[in-house]
């Protein structure tokens, strides 16, 4: 296991090379222009000189070789030199100053770093999409493990009924359903997230769990929705098979039976589709951050596609590759544990 | 935030200072929804809206636009004209003079050094200034002393306020971005972020697309002004939310650019927190007719040029009889309510460029059949649709994705089939549409399509350049990388003469008569461009918020600094 | 545990074999079912199953005729008639503006919303279960591939990652600007989107799939009965059909009824953005999306097209579930 583990890694790095370019080619290949935005009151001559500021008319490939330098190299000499300064970990450390003053992957919107963008938001999407993404997985693995062992009974029935309307019916209408109930008719909750909000005593806590509500349930139905169906299916299968019968005539409780034999055995589709999950939390949650204004790495990442912001909106879905490849190795890693007879050497 | 407090805040301020005596920051927080985020806060590197906007409450011009398209001093003592001697006789240079005592808000004074290193910031060949056309035809800057600046011109310029007017181009502090000229103007991110101006408010903390929190200038020309101490400026979301955050929730103190079909506006104006307001500039919502062929079956290269005239809309009779289809007053109803109206010009204001043209108001469906029967277009074979020659009256019709856009579209097709002119939508995801990629056949100025729908509108209050870019070759083409500004490829020799003519005029009263002629030849003559809508700006401010004063001429936060809360 | 064919098998041998005569039955003997009888029998004692497949067949045969029922245009426009309540509103409230011309109410331009929900259903209904179809189909392909062959794992996984990774707006943009033309010359403005649409939601929606049933094949081809299987000797075809996806059937039917879901959405997602259909052709997903901003004043019209949605995924849902105990053998005849 170990060595497919090394070897996976090892593999890992021309993959993501590999899906690095493909990616590079398509936004190249997909029609947009930085200036689209731009008011057409702004002659085409001075879009063509903006253009050229930014870099847009190079080849290709150069392009790509600029990004990969900048990402590669350029922003990790940032990154040790921050840790060796500023950092509470390795600040006693003399500071290593490798960053010279080379440019760094510049976002075309706002001229500036696109990582001290993406780490200014990574607060408010763990906060939200994150905490969400625990909270359905809570409540969907009991759900469905209670469901599939009364099948069909009413609180399967139930259960089924509301998950699958929930899962069918998009954020886009739930998010500002709520906040209509919610904000405009009760006035509990806030409708517009607040990004600059401290949590420092109990009444900020507060206020913060009143504002992350709202995105929280929208986003956490519809991974409750999703997990549950896969936990109930995957232990309806198991529940019938020899080992449980076997398992049971040798006097061992329900409890022990289904929580321990099954529930391991049924978790393979379920770690799939939760290790599938994972990135996506960082991918964000496009129409959900929207609605409620939380402006995360979601909100992020469609402006920069809507405004054709190339340098942005590559190193975000290469940030998002690299998760993806991450967390699907371990869930290949995973299987090996939850079922040993699953072996890849 | 939630309203009790608010109120209570309002209350609690309202006691203890009476609203006679105002003084700076007394008024507390004030809370301002962008749907769009800015991005940057200089206007320089972006000319998105959003971006000036944000910026215009930092940096500030040396005079602005008020809400009646009238000139104001802001940093100037006047706005030079040829009666008072700023600008001369010939009209190649102006002469402009700083206020005295004026201080960035670091405290150090303005000077007219500030002024020059602002036209050359912009004016940098590398920098990639989104401005530079305000800068147009600049031959030299002068700085006879600390407040006097005097620009020259290469040639006569009948409107000299391109520079230094508006909010499009602020003056900058030279101590500040001095390093950032050229290439160097991206790695300036926290000069780009935080610009020291001399606006009513300072930047406190950028968090790009997302928030800005701002704190009054400490340093601001009048001792009694901002009322608030504090402001954010919040972005993201959609025009529907941030109106809901403003009128229903009264979250939010004001919130811009409200593009909502009416009736939506109007039932969350009845939540009572906020008022919406409108006020119009020249903005028009217009149909653009294809003078070339856009076939797909000509080789590509060769479609959508001047080298192809288009089969059925070089018929001024076509053109005409879809314009005479159309309801342009149901339109406006459906589509903008209070912040549209209906309009036969391209040119819709100020008043004194604004054609008499209102042929075109009254629908007239009967005429416009009438009109295709009499050019020959009949229904010969009982299909609904008309042929001649063989060719059927069949148009492909696009525009960017929209809501209202989409409506218009819907009812327009609905008009367009009654005379018998058949019509496929096509609506293109406006990042698309408006960018201005080669490679994409999809863009407004690539006009792979019979008739576009968009809106457009000019900076300021002179209409030279806009009318200007109708002229005969400046039309997109595969030789520049089909850029250009004459969507329709309209190319009239008349037009034309009268261009060379408006650009060496400089008397009022004469430029306004051949603007009027110039916009009557594109629109009723030829029906080249048919104008559908002079789209105003609607924004919605809360009841407890005053001072507002919406301007489409400049920034919509023009007077920020005038602004305080109504105790109540 | 082996899987239905063996256990029919036996079950046939048996009762073609005259028994001993201790262990006869007491009763007559049955006589012998076909396999397929005995599924039927099953899936009909499953009430959800029944039902779902019930407002399954409503739905279609609703989208199918309905037009010829109800045949006001759902793209004629009759301003005079915009924003009209459906008929029972008048139920509570004697002043909403109602009639019979328009049962459902109609749109803000005056849009017949039960032809528009007619004629939106069969376009939600058919991009649904094609992009669902499509995607189940790669997904599973691929996920059986990867998961019973090892040499094909690496490789086919790494084009999951690759496919999971892939932003899909630009996706989308790059194939508009590639396929609509010729598409559009060949199967005309609305068959050419449809071609389109269902490509381009089914090959970005196969992933999941894929992941799931590979992660299901690697545990299951360990298991006993496929060793069995494969020592006497059985193609690894067979096997994968006989062995292997029988014992996979219940993820890969939760996928499709998610997958329904979420084509139909993604669908009105499309329109939205403007690489959809064109803008007056109605779809569930984007007659849902119009009428947000709209729903405190006319509620109706996000709940027609929701509810619609939602019953469709419920039906699927259920039929999947009865489909999926009918065919499992250890549930049959319990």
């Amino acid at each position: 296991m170990l060595t497919y583990a090394i070897r996976r890694l090892v593999l890992s790095v021309p993959t993501l090379l590999f899906i690095s370019f493909v990616i590079f080619m398509l936004l190249q290949l997909a029609p947009g222009d930085p200036m689209a935005q731009v008011p057409l009151t702004v002659p085409p001559e001075v879009k063509q000189k903006m253009r050229e500021a930014l870099g847009v008319g190079e080849p290709a490939l150069v392009q790509y070789w600029k990004w990969l330098v900048q990402v590669f190299w350029t922003e990790p000499k940032v990154f040790i030199d921050w840790l060796t300064r500023d950092s509470f970990l390795l600040g006693w450390l003399p500071d290593t100053n490798l960053y010279q003053g080379e440019l760094r992957v510049i976002s075309w919107q706002t001229r500036s770093p696109v990582m001290d963008i993406v780490l200014q938001r990574i607060p408010q999407t763990l906060w939200v999409v994150g905490l969400s993404y625990v909270v359905g997985v809570l409540i969907a693995l009991p759900i469905g493990i209670y469901s599939a062992y009364r099948q069909y009974s009413t609180f399967d029935q139930a259960g089924t009924f509301v998950t699958m309307v929930g899962f069918s019916i998009p954020p886009f209408f739930t998010g500002p359903l709520l906040i209509v109930i919610f904000s405009v008719y009760l006035g509990w909750f806030p409708s517009i997230y607040d990004t600059t909000h401290v949590v420092n005593d109990w009444e900020s806590f507060k206020y913060q769990l009143s504002q992350m509500i709202m995105p929280v349930m929208v986003l956490a139905l519809q991974t409750t929705a999703q997990l549950s169906r896969y936990m109930r299916a995957s232990m309806l299968d198991n529940l019938n098979q020899d080992y449980v019968r076997t398992a049971r005539a040798k006097g061992l409780s329900e409890a022990v039976v289904v929580m321990v034999h099954v529930l391991r055995n049924s978790m393979i589709p379920v770690i799939t589709v939760i290790a599938l999950g994972v990135p996506a939390i960082f991918g964000g949650a496009i129409i959900t951050e929207n609605v409620f204004k939380v402006n995360g790495i979601g909100q992020l990442l469609i402006t920069a596609l809507f405004a054709n912001d190339l340098p942005m909106v590559m190193t975000l879905t290469f940030i998002f590759a690299f998760l993806i490849v991450m967390f699907n190795l371990i869930a290949d890693i995973l299987y090996g544990l939850l079922d040993p007879r699953i072996r890849y050497d | 935030m939630t309203l009790k407090t608010l109120l209570l805040g309002a209350v609690a301020t309202g006691a203890l200072a009476p609203a006679a005596f105002a003084e700076r920051g007394e008024d507390g927080h004030v809370n301002i929804i962008y749907w769009q985020a800015p991005s940057i806060m200089t206007p320089y590197l972006s000319s998105g809206t959003k971006d000036i906007e944000a910026s215009s409450l930092v940096l500030e011009p040396l005079g602005r636009y008020t809400e009646t398209g009238e000139l104001v001093p802001y940093l100037a003592e006047e706005i030079p004209t040829v009666e008072n001697g700023g600008v001369s006789e010939d009209l190649k240079s102006i002469t402009w003079k700083l206020k005295e005592g004026l201080v960035w808000s670091d405290g150090t004074p303005v000077t007219s050094a500030d002024v020059k290193f602002t036209a050359d910031y912009c004016m940098d060949p590398e920098g990639g200034c989104a401005q530079l056309a305000k800068f147009d035809h600049i031959s030299s800057i002068d700085t006879p002393d600390d407040l006097t600046v005097v620009v020259n011109f290469d040639e006569p310029m009948p409107n000299p306020y391109g520079p230094f007017m508006g909010g499009q181009s602020p003056i900058l502090q030279k101590a500040q971005f001095e390093n950032c000229t050229g290439a160097a103007a991206s790695t300036c991110t926290e000069a780009n972020f935080n610009p020291i101006g001399t606006g009513p408010f300072v930047v406190d903390e950028f968090k790009p697309n997302d928030v800005i929190s701002l704190s009054a200038n400490p340093n601001y020309r009048d001792p009694a002004k901002p009322a608030f101490a504090t402001a954010t400026l919040k972005g993201g979301g959609d025009a529907e939310a941030a109106a809901r955050a403003v009128l229903q929730t009264g979250e939010y103190d004001y919130a811009w650019n409200l593009q909502l079909a009416p009736d939506v506006l109007a039932s969350m104006a009845e939540g009572g927190q906020g008022t919406p307001v409108s006020a119009f500039g020249t903005l028009v919502e217009r149909l653009e007719m294809n003078m070339t062929d856009p076939s797909p079956d000509l080789p590509e290269g060769e479609r959508s040029t001047v080298a192809h005239p288009h089969p059925i809309l070089s018929d001024f009779n076509v053109r005409k009889a879809l314009s005479m289809a159309i309801d342009r007053n149901l339109l406006t109803e459906i589509g903008y309510g209070q912040a549209g109206r209906a309009t036969c010009n391209l040119v819709p204001a100020p008043e004194l460029y604004a054609s008499d043209n209102t042929e075109c108001l009254t629908q007239d469906l009967e005429g416009a059949k009438a009109l295709l029967e009499e050019a020959g277009w009949t229904d010969s074979d009982g299909d609904g649709i008309r042929e001649k020659d063989g060719m059927k009256l069949s148009l492909l019709y696009q525009s960017s994705t929209n809501a209202v856009r989409q409506d218009f579209q819907a009812l327009i097709k609905d008009w367009w089939n009654q005379i018998g002119v058949e019509t496929e939508l096509r609506n293109v995801d406006s990042s698309v549409f408006f960018g201005g990629d080669p490679g994409s056949p999809d863009t407004f100025q690539k006009f792979y399509a019979d008739v576009e729908m968009y809106a457009n509108n000019f900076d300021g209050t002179d209409p030279q350049s806009y009318l200007q870019m109708y002229r005969c070759g400046n039309e997109p083409k595969p030789s520049s990388q089909w850029q250009g500004e004459n969507i329709n490829r309209f190319c009239n020799e008349e037009y034309d003469a009268l261009l060379d003519e408006l650009a060496k005029t400089g008397e009022l009263s004469k430029r306004g008569e051949i603007a009027k002629k110039l916009n009557d030849i594109i629109t009723k003559e030829t029906m080249t461009i048919v104008p559908l809508v002079d789209r105003g700006r609607v924004s919605a401010h809360s009841n407890t918020l005053g001072g507002v004063v919406l301007n489409t001429w400049d920034s919509e936060l023009w007077n920020a600094a005038d602004w305080y809360r109504i105790d109540g | 545990m082996t899987d239905s064919p063996q256990d029919d098998l036996i079950l046939a041998e048996g009762a073609r074999v005259a028994p001993i005569e201790a262990l006869k039955d007491k009763g007559p003997m049955a006589p012998p079912r076909s396999k397929w009888r005995d599924v039927w029998e099953q899936f009909r004692k499953h009430k959800g199953a029944m039902m779902g497949a019930f407002f399954l067949f409503f739905i279609t045969f609703g989208v199918l005729i309905g037009p010829y029922l109800w045949t006001l245009d759902p793209q004629a426009l009759d301003i005079r008639n915009k924003d009209m309540r459906p008929i029972y509103t008048a139920l509570w409230n004697s002043e909403a503006k109602v009639g019979w011309n328009h049962p459902l109410g109609s749109d803000q331009l005056g849009r017949d919303n039960l032809s528009q929900l007619i004629a939106g259903g069969r376009a939600s209904m058919a991009v649904g279960w094609a992009a669902m179809l499509l995607s189940l189909l790669i997904g599973t392909g691929v996920g059986v591939m990867a998961g019973y062959f090892k040499k094909l794992d690496g490789p086919l996984m790494r084009l999951t990652d690759l496919f999971l990774s892939l932003p899909i707006l630009p996706l989308l943009l790059v194939a508009v600007t590639l396929f609509r033309q010729p598409l559009r010359a060949n199967f005309g403005p609305e068959g050419g989107m449809f071609i389109l649409i269902v490509t381009v939601v089914g090959i970005t929606s196969w992933m999941p799939t894929a992941r799931i049933v590979r992660g299901d094949v690697l545990a299951i081809k360990e298991r006993e009965f496929v060793l069995a299987a494969r020592s006497i000797g059985t193609q690894p075809f067979k096997i994968i059909k006989r062995h292997l996806l029988p014992n996979v059937l219940s993820p890969i039917m939760v996928s499709a009824t998610l997958g329904l879901a979420t084509a139909i959405i993604t669908e009105s997602a499309l329109s939205f953005l403007g690489v959809g259909f064109p803008s007056d052709f109605p779809t569930w997903g984007k007659m849902l999306a119009d009428a947000v901003a709209r729903m405190e004043d006319f509620p109706e019209r996000v709940l027609l097209p929701g509810v619609a949605i939602s019953l469709t995924v419920l039906g699927v849902n259920y039929l999947g579930d009865g489909l999926r105990d009918a065919l499992d053998p250890r549930i049959r005849g319990r």
